[in-house]
């Protein structure tokens, strides 16, 4: 294709976009409210991940030494325990910096066991990360057989609920994300599919004058292109500072929700959304022009 | 020029628009077809610019059997016959520059010749003092020489014009006829489907009457029908 030629379909290509005023409004409506839903589901989404991640995270367990184990013991179960595949981390939990955290755990009621201090029932822990939350029930009762140890804490009945709960979350949600996702391309593709189904004529009219398919599809491509663009201007540049802007406020007026930091977050919902809509526009819009080529 | 042997066409739906047609046209003759509506004469033209392909026959056109014509050649086939179609087929949004201008975008010619070239057939058609106006804001007679100018700029070797005098009033009428001789006068073949017995009487051409799918008469410097 000549320079002057590909110029003029990048000119045809805007010009069409006016000239076809209403139905390019409402292709460019219907690309920035799908992709304005299907942002804030993601984030939404990504967001609950995050948390229920958050929350899985914090499942550790609690390995009481014996009482009467010595610190080379203590250190030999420790690093045995440290190699296995499973362990993300452990630490060796003081029985008087157990005592504080559980006193400090339960708040201004704690205070009521101020009392036992003194006789501090707790014995010295082990406190255990696994690498995965799933495998924290085997790995429990994996450290409860050595004979160092006493008991093992997990909040096991909790554990299994969490799971439960947190797998049927993530699957909703990438289910909800995917039938939105699709259903928006279906529709934003059948926008423009319409605008281009008004031409049908002047498609067939390019065509009798001795155009080639090239030459009638180029035009198309940069006017699905732009509408993909300029359809994309408005939920991205929304969502970007919305979430950013929310990010900010619930980290002070409601700490302990932790979101999903904004950058490089909103970059990557920006890009994906973008590609998103460019794609749908150039794909709908070359694949209804391909229909009426056949003149 | 453009030769047809043994041509027939059914369309999908049954209809047999064509039977047995054999035209031999040579190089800048000026022919009508005439025929009553649904005479075939259309289906003709279609044919011509491998709109629609024959069920039976061969089509030679400017040398080219349109048989073998894959689908990357037809729209070279299409810059050498420059049709004006019955129902003009302008692009509604497009003035009446870009619409002649259009034509020439499709061969690629350079950009610096387009708009010398345009205005050069405007002249032709009388019609320089609306290149900006859009088909709809024109008679029907102005929006038929936009449809010719536009079937001319490219100077094909074959001018096709289907009722190019239809719903235009004998004067207009009687303009557009001169527009086409002066045509032909350069050196192009013209074709023109008409049932316009008045100018076909008048204006003596070689004549190819068709009805009911078959060439019915062919003669040179002919009239419309035997009784006219």
């Amino acid at each position: 294709m000549k320079r002057n030629t590909l110029a003029r379909h990048v000119r045809e290509g805007i010009k069409n976009i006016g000239r076809n005023g209403w139905m390019s409004f409402a292709a460019i409506s219907a690309v920035t409210i799908m992709l304005f839903v299907v942002g804030v589901f993601a984030l939404v989404i990504l967001n609950m991940n995050n948390l229920v991640s958050a929350v899985e995270d914090d499942v550790e367990i609690r390995a009481f030494l014996e009482s009467d184990t010595d610190a080379e013991e203590q250190e030999e179960v420790m690093q045995d325990i440290a190699a296995a595949n499973a362990v993300e981390n452990v630490s060796y939990l003081d029985r008087d910096e157990g005592l504080d955290q559980f006193i400090d755990s339960l708040g201004s009621e704690g205070a009521v066991y101020e009392s036992i201090r003194d006789e501090n029932p707790l014995n010295d822990a082990l406190v255990i990360e696994a690498s995965t939350p799933e495998h924290t029930e085997a790995l429990a009762t994996a450290v409860n057989d050595y004979t160092a140890i006493e008991t093992v804490e997990y909040g096991e009945s909790i554990l299994t609920q969490l799971f439960t709960v947190t797998n049927y979350l993530r699957v909703i949600g990438a289910a909800l994300i995917i039938g939105l996702l699709f259903s928006s391309i279906f529709l934003i593709s059948n926008t423009i599919k319409l605008t281009i189904i008004s031409r049908k004529d002047e498609i067939e009219i390019m065509k009798l004058v001795g155009a080639k398919n090239s030459f009638v599809r180029f035009p198309f491509f940069i006017e699905g292109l732009l509408l993909g663009v300029i359809g994309a201007l408005i939920p991205v540049a929304s969502l970007m500072i919305g979430y950013f802007y929310l990010y900010r406020f619930l980290d002070v007026q409601i700490p302990f929700i932790t979101m999903v930091e904004p950058f490089p977050l909103v970059w990557q919902l920006a890009l994906i959304l973008l590609g998103i809509s460019i794609v749908v526009g150039v794909w709908g819009s070359q694949m209804s022009v391909r229909k009426f080529l056949k003149v | 020029m453009i030769e047809m042997k043994k041509v027939g066409k059914t369309y999908p739906n049954g209809v047999q628009a064509l039977k047995d047609i054999n035209i031999h046209i040579d190089k800048e003759e000026f022919v009508y077809v005439v025929g009553p509506s649904g005479a075939g004469k259309t289906s003709i033209i279609k044919l011509i610019i491998r709109e629609v392909v024959p069920t039976e026959g061969t089509i030679h056109v400017n040398g080219t059997n349109l048989g073998d014509l894959t689908k990357k050649q037809i729209p070279y086939l299409r810059r050498k016959i420059g049709v004006v179609f019955q129902d003009f087929k302008l692009f509604p949004k497009l003035s009446v520059f870009e619409n002649i201008a259009f034509a020439l975008e499709v061969t690629e010619e350079p950009p610096d010749r387009i708009k010398p070239r345009v205005m050069e057939v405007l002249d032709l058609v009388k019609l320089k003092n609306k290149t900006r106006h859009k088909p709809r804001e024109l008679s029907g007679g102005e929006q038929q020489r936009v449809a010719m100018a536009r079937a001319v700029v490219n100077r094909p070797a074959i001018l096709i014009a289907d009722e190019p005098t239809g719903n235009l009033d004998p004067e207009t009428a009687w303009s557009i006829m001169g527009t086409l001789e002066d045509i032909n006068h350069r050196g192009t073949t013209v074709v023109m489907a008409t049932h316009n017995s008045h100018i076909v009487n008048h204006l003596k051409k070689r004549v190819i009457a068709i009805d009911d799918g078959n060439v019915l008469r062919d003669e040179w410097r002919g009239a419309y029908s035997y009784e006219a």
